[in-house]
Formats: structure tokens, sequence, C-alpha cells
């Protein structure tokens, strides 16, 4: 339980950072670690340099810039997890946070290398795909933009090129009156989802709009439901109608299974909590 | 850089390393400081045996390389006591019972200072919450509870103390 020997690099500013990032191998950025260094002791992951970015301070903000919240690649959960902006423009992601990790966990991991670790149970990747965030990847010389639904490939697979950095996520705030909901079962709060279900719609003339919902725990990775979010778009919000989308998206699902939660049972769970989250997005919308 | 040099502060002590860049942080303490009271349980951040107080914050010591914690203070169980005299957090653990093997007390010790550092006067919820992540196979964690709900009234007294002592 010893990690293997690798080169250690503490650049002082993101372009070092990005030059090194360059120099080839097997080359990890370190961030908070909560993820990346479990790994290392388990010798799943072997890297011949990290590059530890914990004194690039200029990546350590959470701030408002007009309808985003702009997250930097430093900012620990502990820090998204208590800011007000946050809680007065995304309450679904303090809500979160009652159920990802732990107090000492979240003192050192970061949002940012939560969604570059992208496990399949992570609750974050499945609520940026329904905020529709963008996530700003910077190499030496250019930076691009990536939407959260094409950014999570596969488990622990993304978009990153090994020369980029996740330098910034980028949040818009939500419409007036959008309603969410979030509902988890894991063995225990900050453990690894079984099945994780958020949504976020809001509600024009008494019908359901801009309904989006995803998963997490389930498939290979978070994942929208389009064919759910469809299926409710303009239709009048109503238990049966949330019933029958529900057992859709078990039927299409294609769940990861584990010794503790099988596939049949997870897909009871997508039927048991996929309504709960529609009718309480409902009613935070009215 | 395989091989890293540092300095930091434990316990209040100034101290200067020079170790594997791959030396974790839990390792150090114990092997290189000598400081065994940092127990190792798990090695992959679901145990919180190794938890440590890190420039005021509760941090798995296992999940850090030594190297990290460069320019840093860091305080373990060791440096909880004054001589003879346990800390109240301490005196309170002994007093409800609050251990029984003793493994996973320094995390729990750790965890609850952060706590009662931010929150004087937590709810048992709080508590519960603050100690979510740490693992205790003996005590069914109530007296745990009870010891840290014991302790911050312990702490309260004493700040009030100490404000009332002419300066």
């Amino acid at each position: 339980m010893k990690p293997s020997a690798f080169r250690y690099e503490r650049p002082a500013d993101l372009p070092a950072a990005l030059a090194l990032l360059g120099s080839g191998g097997d080359t990890r950025i370190l961030a908070g670690g909560q993820s990346l260094v479990p790994m290392m002791n388990y010798r799943l992951a072997r890297p011949d340099c990290l590059i530890d970015i914990n004194r690039l301070s200029e990546l350590d903000y959470i701030r408002e810039e007009d309808d985003v919240i702009a997250i930097g690649a430093l900012a620990r959960h502990a820090a998204v997890k208590s800011s007000d902006l946050i809680a007065a423009h995304l309450p679904i992601i303090a809500e979160a946070y009652d159920w990802i990790a732990h107090a000492a966990v979240r003192n050192r991991g970061t949002l940012c290398g939560n969604l570059c670790h992208a496990d399949a149970a992570s609750e974050m990747p499945a609520i940026m795909q329904i905020l529709e965030a963008e996530l700003v990847l910077s190499k030496t010389g250019a930076q691009r933009s990536v939407a959260a639904t094409d950014f999570f490939v596969g488990t622990y697979e993304t978009a990153i090129a090994a020369d980029e950095i996740l330098t910034e996520l980028r949040i818009p705030k939500p419409a007036e009156k959008t309603g969410w909901g979030f509902e988890e079962v894991a063995m225990r709060r900050g453990d690894y989802a079984w099945c994780t279900v958020v949504a976020t719609l809001q509600i024009r003339d008494g019908q359901i709009a801009s309904p989006r919902i995803a998963l997490a725990g389930v498939n290979a990775c978070a994942t929208r439901l389009g064919d759910a979010e469809r299926a409710l778009a303009g239709q009048s919000p109503e238990e049966g109608l949330f019933a029958e989308i529900a057992q859709d998206a078990a039927n299409r699902a294609e769940p990861q299974e584990s010794a503790a939660s099988d596939a049949e049972y997870k897909r009871d769970l997508i039927r048991a909590l996929l309504p709960r989250v529609l009718g309480d997005a409902v009613a935070r919308a009215r | 850089m395989t091989t890293v040099s540092f300095e930091l502060t434990v316990n209040g002590r100034l101290r200067k390393a020079t170790v594997p860049a791959r030396m974790l942080l839990s390792d150090f303490i114990r092997q290189e400081l000598a400081l065994p009271g940092t127990h190792v349980g798990c090695e992959h951040g679901v145990c919180g045996s190794c938890n440590v107080v890190l420039d005021g914050k509760a941090v798995r010591s296992c999940l850090m390389f030594a190297v990290q914690a460069e320019g840093s203070e860091i305080t373990t169980v060791e440096g909880l006591a004054r001589g003879d005299d346990l800390h109240p957090i301490q005196q309170a653990f002994w007093e409800e019972h609050g251990l029984q093997c003793g493994f996973c007390t320094p995390g729990m010790l750790a965890s609850a200072q952060e706590l009662l550092a931010e929150n004087p006067d937590p709810t048992d919820d709080e508590i519960r919450e603050a100690i979510s992540g740490n693992l205790c196979r003996c005590t069914g964690y109530e007296f745990i509870i009870s010891a840290i709900r014991s302790a911050a009234v312990k702490l309260r007294e004493a700040d009030t103390e100490t404000t009332l002592q002419p300066t």
C-alpha cells in the first residue's frame, strides 16, 4: 500500500505547470489527491511524474461573472459546500454535498479534480450535466471549452487531453424559478452512490419546460436521460407520467453491478427515485 | 525530484526533512518524526485513523505526500496534552469512555478539534456529521458523541475563564 516512485514537480504558476505537462510519460496533475492518491497507494495508478498544482493560488476561487458562477481548479469541496454564492444560485450543489465524501476529504479534495477523476458513482458529473456547465481546458498557448455533457466519456474517462489542465468550471445561473431535485441511495452518506438521480425543470403555463435529468452510479458514467427529458417537455406534471418515464428510464439503463447492488436493484432505485426527484423539482419550480 | 527537502512545523516544533517524494505524510509522521500516535488503518482514505490537523483543518495524512505539507503547521495527537494534563477533548474522551481499543482515537480527536474550533456548541447531528468519516469498530459511536458534547462544554468554560482573567 505504498505509491511507486515518481518525479515530483511543484510549479509556481500555471504557465510553468502547462509547460511540464508537455514533457511526456505518464504525467498526472495532483490537486486534492483524494482519488488519485488512493489509486497510487493501491498502485492502480503509477505515474512517472506528478505536477502538484496546490501552490497555484490563482486557481483557488469561486466567483460570480454576470450570469455564470466560475469555480477554479483549486476550489476545495469544503469551500464550494459552504459558499454563499453556491447556496444562493446553485442550491442543488449545496444539497448534494451532504452526500459527498466526509469532512476531512472535502477539506482537501477539489470539485474540478473530482470531475477529472470521472468516477461512475460520483454525483457532481451528473449535476454538472444538468446545469449545463462548461469546462475550460487549458494547454500552453490555447484554451477550449467543453460542455459537461461531452466531457464524460466513460468510467474514469474524460475528453481531457494529456497536455491539458481543467482550469475552470463555468456554471450558468439557472433561470428564475428553476426547480430542482436530488435523491440518492448509498450504503451510507459519503459512500459511493448506488443510484443518484438529479433533475432541474421549470413550469410555464402549467407545463414542464426545459427538463434536464441525469443519473449517476448506474451506467458506466454519469448520463443525461434525453428520452425522459423529451417525454416530459410540454407535459402537465402528473404522478402517472413520472412513473411511466421512470419505468422507461429503468428499462433503458445499463447498470454496472457491484457486490452490494445488482442490476435489478438499481433499476428498482431508478423507478423509486426518479418520480420523487421530479416531484421535488416541480414543487420547487412553483 | 524523486527526493525532496523541506521544512514544516509539527506540534509547535520546526522539523527539517529529506525524504522520497512518494513518502506519505502518515508514514513521514510515524517513521521519520517517530510520532506513532497517528495511526494507519486502511491507507486509502476510508477509515480516518490517520487524520491530523493541518493548518487548522482535519486531513487524511495517508492521502497526502509529506512534501505537500512543506511550510504547514501540523498537530498530531502527541501535540494535544501539556505534560500530564490532557487536552480538554482528551479529558472528555477519558471521562465519557469515548474509546475502547484506541485505534481510531487520534483521528477522532483531530476531527473533533476542527469541529469544536469552528462550532463551539454543535448539535448531536453536527457531531455525527463531523465524525462520519472516522470508523470505530468498538464503541458504537454513542460514547464518542457524548465525549465530544462534553468536550464542547469544557472548551467553552475554559474560554470563558480565559476571557474573564485580567490581562
